[in-house]
């Protein structure tokens, strides 16, 4: 025997006023979720605009293409620092290189783009011969070198990268530039194929660097081909880059096509968009402010604390002597 | 729901190798975003002659309060360490910190007074006045994004145009306004028995 269903007791049952308004509930409720998630999204996806996260993994090591003679790393150590170099994937995938976008993490994405092979650097000016080389002849003539070398940006970050390459001063011996030549200018390529944002106007294409002689010729100076073993990626500059660890990160320019010797200093880029904020020297000085923020410290990728930067970012006893008598603040 | 993505990206290492100047930067702009959306709400009004935006302009001031004062936070916590000489120097010493430091301070009063109690208390005409201190707060926080940005303006020029558009309307409405008082006040002169 079963007995009826017991009726619902009163507390269970919905008032009727709250009955009757039942779809307008569910109808604003699914209206408060709906636009607070569209809101919610559209702010995420705005506040971030121009810093696309990462990659979860790290970017491959590149492979030297089929037929290049293998890389055979010939001197280590020079100059050399014990601190811990900064990780392979903090170093390729946080790049200023704005021909390839203008946040940290774009121009790994874009890096595909820049064909990097085969490449021709031009050497023009003030030499005995103005030539054509490829990457094969500079490591032919000079054989590779790892330089660790600590490097800070101008913005107060700082890495620690275990370059591949050939020393710079080497390079001017060989390529025997006449007693006119006071300056060498270093030209990135200009292709807005390659490069996209050479489309815009932000800054004037192509990039274009200069040292003095005496500091293209200073041991320290050095022409990067590769990093952690292996080829340069592309948004590290591939595939040869200025490297001058006692400058501000911007003096080194990437994907060079040109050396030019010549008498006159070079008009840079970053001093032509902006002379007071960015000198041609740019050594790395703790003492001289950029205008907008401090230079007295800096955050080594990777870790949580500021660190003091170091006169000529620690490389002082190789370079201090190059601008002895020199007004540091005037000439910064 | 932007602050949960920054904070869960940060605990999961995917902001990147600098995720502190990350952080830092995604809600200075979250920040922005809540300031231009709060002083738009006006400009809607007048353009559109929508009620619910003016409804939601305390709430919109508010989350730009708490989102300028977060992006403050990490700035003196975790990007200087707690170092407030280093802070207070670069308050005084660089224009766009002083900007940003100085639109803080005007948005503590405003934050302040949010209530319907405080308007009360002050009065409206006061309250009003003081929550006009929002255009300046406006004005400030876009100069502090464009001083930073080291080439490409385009974002702080957006954001500034938005600003700039409701501005242009809020003046073109009170124009508006007192030509049509001008020209009540005039019909009321010619007709004087009419009243």
């Amino acid at each position: 025997m079963r007995s009826p269903p017991r009726p619902p007791s009163s507390s269970e049952i919905t008032a009727p006023e709250l009955y009757a308004r039942r779809r307008e509930f569910i109808k604003s409720g699914a209206l408060f979720v709906g636009t607070s998630a569209a809101l919610g999204a559209g702010l995420t996806s705005l506040s971030s605009m121009g810093s696309a996260d990462p990659p979860a993994t790290p970017p491959p090591l590149p492979k030297a293409p089929p037929g290049a003679v293998p890389w055979r790393i010939d001197k280590r150590g020079r100059f050399g620092t014990s601190e811990t170099p900064t990780s392979y994937r903090d170093i390729t995938t946080y790049n200023n290189y704005y021909e390839l976008g203008f946040s940290k993490s774009e121009p790994a994405e874009a890096a595909f783009r820049l064909k990097s092979q085969p490449w021709t650097l031009r050497v023009t000016g003030e030499v005995e011969q103005e030539r054509t080389l490829d990457v094969d002849t500079l490591i032919r003539w000079l054989g590779l070198e790892e330089r660790v070398y600590r490097m800070r940006c101008v913005e107060a970050w700082s890495m620690v990268i275990p370059w591949l390459g050939v020393p710079l001063a080497d390079l001017v011996k060989r390529l025997a530039p006449t007693s006119r030549a006071k300056y060498v200018r270093f030209t990135t390529l200009l292709d807005p194929e390659q490069l996209p944002n050479q489309e815009s106007r932000v800054l004037s294409w192509p990039y274009v660097e200069g040292l003095r002689i005496d500091e293209a010729t200073n041991p320290l100076a050095f022409l990067a081909l590769g990093l952690y073993g292996a080829p340069l990626p592309g948004q590290n500059g591939a595939p040869l880059r200025l490297v001058v660890p006692w400058k501000y990160g911007f003096k080194g320019g990437k994907s060079l096509v040109e050396i030019r010797f010549q008498e006159r200093e070079p008009e840079t880029t970053w001093s032509r968009a902006a002379p007071s904020e960015y000198g041609f020297y740019a050594n790395v000085n703790p003492d001289v402010d950029h205008p907008r923020w401090s230079q007295a410290s800096e955050r080594r990728i990777g870790e949580l604390s500021r660190r003091k930067t170091l006169p000529f970012n620690g490389y002082a006893d190789q370079v201090a002597d190059l601008y002895r008598g020199m007004d540091l603040v005037r000439y910064f | 729901m932007p602050f949960a993505s920054i904070a869960w990206r940060l605990s999961q290492h995917r902001l990147g190798a600098n995720p502190i100047a990350t952080a830092l930067n995604q809600i200075g702009l979250l920040s922005l975003i809540f300031l231009c959306a709060s002083l738009s709400c006006t400009p809607l009004k007048i353009a559109f002659n929508w009620n619910w935006p003016l409804r939601v302009r305390r709430s919109l001031g508010l989350c730009a309060f708490f989102s300028v004062l977060l992006h403050f936070l990490v700035y003196l916590a975790l990007d200087q360490s707690l170092a407030i000489g280093a802070v207070a120097a670069d308050v005084l010493k660089r224009p766009f910190i002083a900007l940003g430091f100085a639109a803080l301070v005007c948005l503590v009063p405003l934050a302040l007074t949010s209530t319907k109690r405080s308007v009360a208390r002050l009065g409206f005409r006061r309250w009003q006045l003081l929550h006009r201190l929002a255009y300046l707060i406006g004005i400030l926080a876009v100069l502090h994004f464009y001083l930073r940005v080291k080439a490409n303006h385009t974002q702080p020029i957006v954001y500034g145009l938005i600003l700039a558009l409701g501005f242009a309307l809020r003046g073109a409405a009170k124009f508006q306004k007192s030509r049509a008082a001008r020209a009540r006040e005039s019909t009321r002169d010619a007709h004087p028995g009419a009243a």
